[in-house]
């Protein structure tokens, strides 16, 4: 029985992780669009390339915040939760 | 500084032959530099156990300090902050060492130029009454530059410790929460309440979210470039092995360079982009928390003393 409950929360762990990371979705596309236009933008008026590539490394960096929340909680998921979960488990009924 | 250049136009700078001191002192502050990043490799090799294949793991504890509160581990990160902190100390020393009005040399060159664009950042994105924040930017643009680009070593760097960068941005939030303060706790009070007054609890917790995201950036950047060089040493280990290994070969050929390849996106690319948009973040979160009308209302003489 103990080896079930482990195995579930091994495997809800993995399965949470993987669920976190659909978050991943959002800052690649809104990076895309940010590249896009800052294409286009460099494409009108090649003199402010230089301007128009930190701006946009910026905003692409900001962009990517929500996707870096993600990652945090699915590498807790991972690495963290796994083990102080089955501390708790083992604690409570394994004795 | 341009008045010392203006003068040596005319006059021709004479040479001066470095004494035998000087070139001492040089070499000594050249090894400075380098002996950090050294013994930071030596404490890794000699505190790292033995292990079999690749794993994911945090820092090394070094020792355990004893303190009356609580015992403080001493780990990577602690220990390799403070060696960038001495190299980025011998560096400063060595560009500005032997440094003399009028007769300018390559390193003062470097030196202004260093100077010049920390404050000509500051001019561009915070205006000139923050203009003592120069040395702080730089400061933090090294600082962050050079513990990223440590991994490149193959040690642990700092930043990839969320300890480190949350530091910073605590830092960052008491700036923030000063230059809030300057018009006096009411207008700051008052703040919160804006556009409308039930946003209240929003702009608090988003007070809060500022230094929780710059430090989740910044740590989630440059782990991220970590977990995925091993993930790809860890694939590349074994897809040889499973092509190769039926010729009776061990050795993992292909993560021979390959990797190297991540590493220039994720450890240079990565890791100088992270250091820039946390010193700009600064900046820009900084200069737009100061009240700058209400203040310059109050205070009619700060507007004289900033341009």
């Amino acid at each position: 029985m103990l080896e079930l409950a482990i195995g579930i929360i091994l495997g809800a762990c993995a399965l949470g992780a993987g669920v976190a990371m659909i978050a991943g979705i959002g800052p690649g596309i809104g990076e895309g669009n940010a590249v896009a236009k800052a294409c286009e933008a460099i494409g009108r008026q090649p003199e402010c390339r230089g301007q128009v590539t930190t701006t946009m490394l910026m905003g692409c960096a900001v962009a990517e915040t929500t996707g870096l929340y993600a990652l945090v909680i699915a590498i807790l998921l991972i690495f963290v939760a796994p083990g102080r979960l089955v501390n708790i488990l083992m604690e409570n009924v394994g004795k | 500084m341009t008045n010392d250049k203006d003068i040596t136009t005319d006059t021709k700078p004479e040479a001066v032959k470095p004494s035998a001191g000087f070139k001492a002192v040089d070499a000594l502050l050249i090894l400075m530099m380098i002996l950090p990043t050294a013994a930071g490799i030596a404490l890794k090799v000699l505190f790292t156990p033995q292990s079999q294949g690749i794993e994911i793991k945090g820092a090394l504890i070094y020792f355990t300090l004893n303190t009356p509160v609580q015992p403080l581990p001493i780990g990577e990160s602690q220990v390799n902050s403070w060696l960038v902190m001495l190299t980025v100390t011998a560096l400063a020393l060595f560009l500005t060492h032997g440094i003399r009005a009028g007769v300018p040399t390559k390193r003062q060159y470097a030196a202004e130029w260093i100077v010049e664009k920390c404050e000509g950042l500051i001019g561009e994105n915070m205006g000139a009454y923050f203009k003592g924040f120069a040395p702080f930017i730089g400061a933090m643009l090294i600082l962050s530059a050079l513990s990223s680009l440590m991994s490149l070593t193959g040690l642990f760097p700092p930043t990839s410790d969320l300890n480190t960068v949350a530091g910073w941005a605590i830092l960052v939030f008491i700036l923030i929460t000063y230059y809030k303060m300057k018009c006096g706790p009411v207008v700051y009070l008052k703040s919160f309440g804006e556009p409308v007054k039930f946003l209240a609890p929003l702009n608090i917790i988003s007070e809060f979210a500022t230094p929780v995201s710059m430090a989740f950036r910044h740590y989630g950047n440059i782990l991220s470039g970590t977990v995925i060089s091993v993930l790809v040493a860890a694939g590349l280990g074994g897809l040889s092995e499973s092509l190769f290994g039926s010729f009776g070969q061990t050795f993992p050929i292909l993560r021979v360079g390959i990797p190297a390849v991540l590493s220039i996106y994720f450890d240079l690319f990565s890791g100088l982009l992270q250091a820039y948009i946390f010193a700009m973040l600064t900046m820009l979160y900084v200069s737009g928390a100061f009240p700058a009308e209400e203040f310059f209302r109050r205070h009619p003489e700060g507007i004289r003393n900033a341009e």
